[in-house]
């Protein structure tokens, strides 16, 4: 049989499985919490220093942007990957891995033009998290509105 | 016929590898078999503008090269054969549009160089050709743009992930000269055990090679031990745990003559994960380490088997399993018909 059967296939699924080395989920749990907290820390101190500054709403809004300026930033000196690479969550969960999930499909696909590359790819990796956030922010409005008044 | 058993070829006029070139990135180029490769380049883009020009510029080097080393000029070749991983494998006809070569465009994916010379031999045994240059090339971000995400995109790679070389290699088949010679051919089928996790490749080669290691064997009646050497390319670390378990329950014993191309490239650092893979990996390990052995008899006998997953990234988001595929090419030192075994 060159194309395994129900059966052969889940016990060749199985034995597959059962060579893979084990995922090291202490030592990726604890980088991403050092990197993810530090990210955060960052953000908090900048937060901080806005907050004097300026009204609340506006340094929140401007601390996120600045987050978000210095994601891509880094993916645009090619640090961010490295940063994604050792940390996985701890540097994907915050605005700045958000970042970089729209710079680094921009600057990949620049060598195929502006329209078809950039601005069409720009939201290749980044676009299911915008679809279903803001659909889920949708329901969520709704139901704080109409539901849970 | 030259057929033995239900499906391997055997060449009563063996075709010889008259020469052999590679040409690799960086990274391959830091591995322990930095040295052995022709030319290393000093960037991913090898002075071009895109990573796809680079590949194809790797690969048109290493054919030239391959012919130089030869003694021959293009003009003497017949055939040129190759295959790569990218889309309608453009960086092989591209490296084709400058070369004045009938051209044959393979897909086997890491197993085309075993395509290439399998189908080269038999052109050369065929007598429809004298020579026949035969080529294959990957690239790291070309690769992991097409089938991944975008090379600045921070992600996690998973333990069981192989890592895409970055390199390009050529042979030139003749049908006469000095060098290792091709002796027997298996073709492999394609086999899928319904392994559906593209970040597994090697699990899912697996029962492609040990499914054409058991019927080249058993077609010619030997055992592993006929050969000095069993490579696999590029199975790493996990598909060939899987390999020779399959092997070991068909009662054929491989451990401690194979050995995995994927294994041989790189130092092994952790981003590397479970092992190199890419059209490139098992060609240009076999043009600049395996052939120089053959060549000087270090090694006698050799069984070079590259493996394909032939899965796309649309196949695998229809959640669609993964075949597999493996050529085994069975090669011997060039004094091997005089003294024999």
């Amino acid at each position: 049989m060159t194309r395994a059967r129900t059966k052969e296939r889940d016990e060749y699924n199985r034995l597959a499985r059962s060579f893979h080395p084990p995922r090291p989920i202490l030592r990726n749990a604890v980088s991403a919490f050092l990197v993810g907290g530090t990210i955060c820390t960052v953000a908090q101190v900048i937060l901080d220093y806005l907050s004097v500054r300026l009204p609340k709403t506006q340094a929140l809004a401007m601390t996120s942007s600045l987050m978000v300026f210095l994601g891509a930033f880094l993916t645009g000196l090619g640090v961010y990957d490295e940063i994604g690479r050792f940390a996985g969550m701890g540097a994907a969960l915050p605005i700045t891995g958000f970042a970089n999930s729209v710079v680094s499909p921009a600057m990949e696909f620049k060598r195929e033009g502006f329209v078809l590359g950039v601005s069409a790819r720009m939201f290749q990796v980044a676009g299911p998290v915008i679809v279903y956030g803001s659909l889920s922010a949708l329901i969520v409005s709704i139901l704080r509105v109409y539901v849970f008044k | 016929m030259n057929r033995r058993g239900a499906s391997t070829c055997v060449f009563s006029n063996m075709p010889v590898i008259v020469s052999a070139a590679s040409v690799v990135g960086p990274r391959e180029g830091k591995g322990p078999l930095g040295s052995l490769f022709d030319l290393v380049c000093g960037d991913t883009l090898c002075g071009e503008a895109s990573w796809e020009k680079a590949e194809t510029k790797m690969l048109r080097q290493a054919t030239d090269l391959a012919v130089t080393k030869a003694g021959l000029q293009d003009v003497h070749i017949d055939f040129f054969l190759a295959g790569d991983l990218l889309n309608q494998i453009i960086s092989s006809s591209f490296a084709a549009r400058d070369k004045d070569i009938p051209f044959l465009g393979l897909y086997g994916a890491c197993s085309t160089i075993g395509e290439a010379v399998a189908i080269g031999s038999f052109i050369i045994h065929g007598g429809f050709a004298e020579n026949v240059l035969v080529a294959s090339s990957s690239h790291h971000d070309t690769a992991e743009r097409q089938f991944r995400y975008p090379t600045e995109f921070g992600y996690q790679r998973v333990p069981p992930s192989q890592w895409t070389v970055t390199a390009a290699a050529a042979l030139v088949l003749s049908s006469q000269g000095e060098g290792p010679k091709v002796e027997a051919v298996t073709v492999g089928r394609v086999m899928d055990f319904g392994i559906t996790d593209a970040n597994d490749m090697g699990s899912a080669m697996a029962p492609a090679f040990a499914d054409t290691v058991w019927r080249h064997l058993s077609d010619l009646g030997r055992t592993p031990g006929d050969y000095d050497a069993i490579f696999s390319g590029d199975l790493g670390r996990v598909g060939s745990k899987a390999a020779l378990y399959l092997l070991k329950k068909r009662g054929i014993d491989l451990s401690g003559v194979h050995d995995d191309t994927g294994l041989m490239i790189y130092d092994m650092e952790p981003e590397i994960c479970s092992g190199a893979s890419g059209c490139g990996c098992v060609a240009s390990v076999f043009a600049a380490k395996i052939y120089p052995e053959l060549k000087s008899g270090k090694l006698r006998r050799v069984l070079l088997v590259p493996t394909g997953a032939l899965h796309s990234p649309t196949t695998c988001q229809q959640a669609e399993s993964i075949p597999g595929v493996a050529h085994a090419v069975s090669l011997v030192y060039p004094g091997w018909e005089e003294k024999g075994s």
